[in-house]
């Protein structure tokens, strides 16, 4: 893949067509060679970045499973018969699929067969000369000459200065000498920067995949810790391709507290968190009893020697004690999921299992959980609502189970709900509904209280490590760097030969000056330049003659139009 | 975060004034098209590489050489410039005020959106379409400005570039249209402005050399006739376009950037395949295909051409598509 701007002195495209001989191996390397400057040719790159592009698109309108494994469901759902051809593809998981792996990979492959050469080709041409100034400088597209006075080498010590900083050659001619000058070579070097910056990039990011992870992990905001222990800590793991969960480093997170600002009409302003958290060497050296502060907000994650934390979500759990007859108390506080995002109306279940009961069966059939609904602003009412996401008025519409939950069947389940078969089978009844507030408390038909204590919030966080990150970074500013200089310098020659064209009226010496400039880019734009150039050498009357046709025009070289 | 209903009152006052003022404009630059002088009626030599140009000049797209083939289209009788300004001209030239001044009323509203609220006024689907319209038509005015003394002829494209514009902010002042109110915490990030900005720039320069690609495909193929004699010649606005495109590309690139940078402080990764992430990268790789386009050979024009506007479409794509109908972490659009 060479660049847009200059043109290859070959073009790879056409290559010459090798003579064909009988034989295996050469037909053999003929073929390979054949593939390689395909594969490595301008239009094949265009091809491949038109299929990177269309390979992409299905990515943004098809549901993704690294980003929502519901909409999935839900597709799965609504297209019954096409998803799963979908999926055979791997139209749900596009970036992930070996099709894709291989596009960009044929694109990087493509890229630096065609960088290597070009790369070459430009360390070649910088030690070189500027090319020989062509005999007829008529024939370049900017063109100028005239006669001015001065003896030739006064004229060519004039264009010295003139092309002072640009790469230049003088060589005698017959009758006269001339200077080839060329300039805008940072264009070439931009180029490259910008393509190998590029690999750089994917390296960067592959790194990343490789060994780097992502973890959520729910913790309370009264105190509640966290620790970067192992993966079992967290609530949802999802490490890179080399990462299997040992080794990370073991700091640890104590959510202190939790705060959340709200507009009027219930639009959030701010959520911060104020947390301590002890480094891996802090850990490590044993010293467990500090814990440094930090405040983590939206856009401001606290970010540790290779790992970052970040405030996700947040949320309620309410508080409820349970008060057995028998006088054995529990306390219960988990979080409860918000369903409505706007007013974190919430859901959940907090469970219970009864104490001091010595019979396993018994233990399991007297079991209670407490479901239903919690709002942080109540709606009042018998059917609780919430109306506000802040605590104002909160309030918990429940229903008291009890019975068998299923805790002890081996079998996961999910903690914002009951087991609904344990219901269904009788095995788990309802036996109180209630709408509370925090500090009520209602008795139970066999006695046992069940209060409302308070709610705590908590914290949704997620850390990721990502050690491509910074090589990614820097390959993007390089990136960035080389693509402004490929666009924006221009790449030229400009050509001035100078002989000498004898003597004024009055025996001062005349010299015939040609001009020829020559843009090597693709960016027009040349023009204003040379004319600058022009006007210096030969004075601003001189006129101009408009390259190839040779048309008289005005002044300025018109075809440049719009520099 | 109060909002002040005066100042978001005049705000919307004052793009309505710029909607009206540039529906004017784009009168006055229609008229001045349809009594513009008919250029190159003849029918157009199709350019084609000049001859060798030096042992190593060949091949070099120096668009200054496939200029030189038109240069036989001669420059309009000195006698006729002189003899008072035609209807086109002054229509042309009362188009440009008029344009400047819906310009001034336009960045008025946007500033004072941003007064009104206390914040950077970019923050929802009315606030940046109503931008990057800003940003096409100062384009639109800079390109006029810095092509006047040698390029004749673009002035009259106006209409073509009001049009689309006037489209934009249409559907900016009714369907995407919001109340001035505060940004939710995720967008309270300076990253916002370096972001939002640059990427609403980089959308609104698209618009001008889509629209020139658009104008340069019926240049070629010369239907209708009566509509394309009149554009300016194939050439100028293939130059434009790919003039406008070099500036908006490496800026586009360095929006997307600065977006992944402020993934990672807001979302926790720099790069997520989030559905407007993921049309950005396409619309980055569709323009990436342009520039490699002009230097492949078969590709150079019409082809090239026709990627740029993919690119236009992929970008407004990406505006409209994506924020509405997608559900993604860019769902700010402050609708429904």
């Amino acid at each position: 893949m060479s660049s847009p701007p200059t043109a290859p002195p070959a073009p790879p495209e056409a290559p010459p067509q090798p003579p064909r001989r009988p034989g295996g191996g050469r037909a053999v390397l003929a073929l390979l060679r054949n593939a390689w400057r395909g594969l490595t040719s301008m239009r094949t790159a265009l091809v491949l970045l038109f299929l990177l592009a269309l390979a992409s698109l299905p990515g943004a309108l098809l549901p993704q499973r690294s980003l929502n494994q519901q909409l999935v469901d839900q597709y799965f759902t609504d297209h019954p018969r096409l998803a799963p051809l979908l999926d055979g593809v791997g139209a749900f998981e596009i970036f992930a699929t070996p099709w894709f792996a291989a596009i960009y990979l044929l694109l990087m492959i493509s890229l630096v067969g065609c960088l290597t050469p070009r790369s070459l080709e430009y360390l070649r041409a910088m030690r070189q000369k500027p090319v020989a100034t062509p005999r007829n400088l008529a024939r370049m597209p900017h063109h100028a000459e005239g006669v001015v006075d001065g003896a030739p080498d006064e004229v060519l010590e004039r264009v010295r200065g003139l092309v002072k900083g640009w790469r230049r050659a003088e060589r005698e001619e017959a009758g006269g000498r001339s200077v080839s000058a060329e300039r805008g070579f940072l264009r070439e070097t931009g180029n490259l920067v910008f393509h190998v910056s590029l690999v750089g990039l994917l390296v960067g990011i592959a790194v990343g995949k490789l060994f780097g992870y992502e973890g959520q992990v729910i913790v309370l905001a009264n105190g509640s810790q966290f620790c970067n222990t192992s993966i079992l800590g967290y609530d949802s793991f999802r490490p890179g391709l080399r990462v299997d969960g040992t080794e990370l480093d073991p700091f640890c997170i104590r959510v202190d507290s939790f705060a959340a600002e709200y507009l009027p009409n219930g639009q959030p302003e701010q959520y911060t968190a104020e947390l301590g958290y002890q480094t891996a060497e802090d850990v490590r050296a044993g010293d467990t009893a500090t814990w440094r502060a930090d405040t983590l907000s939206v856009n401001h994650p606290l970010r540790l020697d290779g790992e970052r934390v970040y405030l996700l979500n947040h949320g309620y759990a309410p508080r409820f004690t349970v008060t057995w007859p028998d006088g054995q108390q529990r306390t219960g506080e988990i979080q409860w999921q918000p369903v409505d995002t706007t007013t974190y109306l919430s859901q959940g279940a907090t469970k219970f299992e009864r104490p001091g009961i010595a019979d396993d069966a018994t233990r399991q059939r007297s079991s209670i959980a407490i479901t239903g609904l919690f709002a942080p602003t109540s709606s009042g009412g018998q059917v609780v609502t919430s109306t506000f996401p802040d605590l104002l008025a909160p309030e918990a519409a429940i229903d008291v189970m009890r019975g068998d939950l299923g805790l002890d069947d081996g079998r996961g389940q999910s903690i914002f709900s009951v087991d609904q078969s344990k219901v269904d089978s009788g095995e788990l009844v309802r036996v109180a509904r209630e709408n509370m507030v925090p500090g009520q408390e209602i008795t139970l038909d066999d006695g046992t209280k069940v209060r409302f204590d308070d709610v705590t919030q908590w914290v949704a966080l997620q850390v990721s490590h990502d050690p491509g990150q910074l090589t990614v970074l820097v390959f993007a500013i390089l990136v960035l760097l080389g693509l402004g200089l490929s666009l924006s310098v221009k790449r030229r020659r400009f050509w001035v030969r100078v002989v000498p064209a004898g003597e004024d009226p009055d025996g001062r010496a005349r010299s015939r000056v040609e001009l020829g400039g020559l843009a090597r880019t693709d960016r027009a734009g040349y023009g204003e330049e040379f004319d600058r150039l022009r006007a210096e050498l030969l004075g601003p009357a001189a006129g101009t003659t408009a390259g190839t046709t040779g048309a008289p025009a005005p002044a300025t070289s018109r075809q440049d139009g719009g520099d | 975060m109060p909002v002040d209903p005066m100042l978001s009152e005049y705000s919307d006052l004052l793009f309505k004034g710029a909607l009206t003022v540039y529906v004017l404009a784009m009168v006055f630059h229609a008229v001045e098209y349809v009594s513009s002088r008919t250029r190159g009626a003849v029918p157009e030599k199709v350019a084609h590489e000049p001859a060798a140009v030096g042992a190593r000049g060949t091949g070099s797209a120096d668009l200054g050489v496939v200029g030189e083939e038109n240069a036989d289209v001669p420059p309009p009788p000195v006698s006729a410039r002189k003899a008072g300004r035609s209807r086109a001209d002054r229509f042309g030239r009362m188009g440009v005020s008029l344009t400047i001044l819906a310009v001034l009323l336009h960045l008025g509203s946007i500033v004072l959106r941003g007064l009104a609220t206390e914040r950077w006024p970019l923050g929802n689907m009315y606030e940046f379409t109503s931008a990057i319209c800003l940003a096409a038509m100062v384009a639109w005015l800079v390109v006029l400005q810095r092509t006047a003394k040698r390029t004749r002829g673009l002035r009259k494209l106006g209409v073509f570039v009001l049009a689309p514009v006037l489209i934009l902010m249409f559907l900016a002042g009714t369907v995407l249209y919001a109340q001035a109110a505060p940004v939710v915490p995720a967008l309270r990030s300076y990253w916002l402005v370096v972001h939002v900005t640059t990427v609403t720039l980089a959308s609104g320069l698209f618009v001008v050399p889509g629209v020139a690609s658009i104008l340069y495909l019926m240049k070629r193929s010369g239907k209708p006739a009566g509509f394309t004699a009149k554009l300016p010649e194939a050439d100028v606005l293939d130059r434009l376009a790919y003039r406008v495109t070099v500036v908006a590309f490496p800026m586009y690139t360095f929006a997307v950037i600065a977006g992944a940078i402020w993934a990672e402080a807001a979302w926790g990764r720099f790069w997520g395949w989030d559905p407007k992430e993921t049309v950005a990268f396409v619309a980055w790789v569709i323009y990436a295909a342009y520039l490699h386009a002009r230097a492949t050979a078969g590709w150079r024009h019409v082809g090239a051409a026709w990627i740029n506007i993919l690119g236009l479409a992929a970008i407004i794509f990406n505006l409209f598509f994506i924020n509405m109908v997608v559900a993604g972490l860019h769902s700010y659009a402050g609708l429904g």
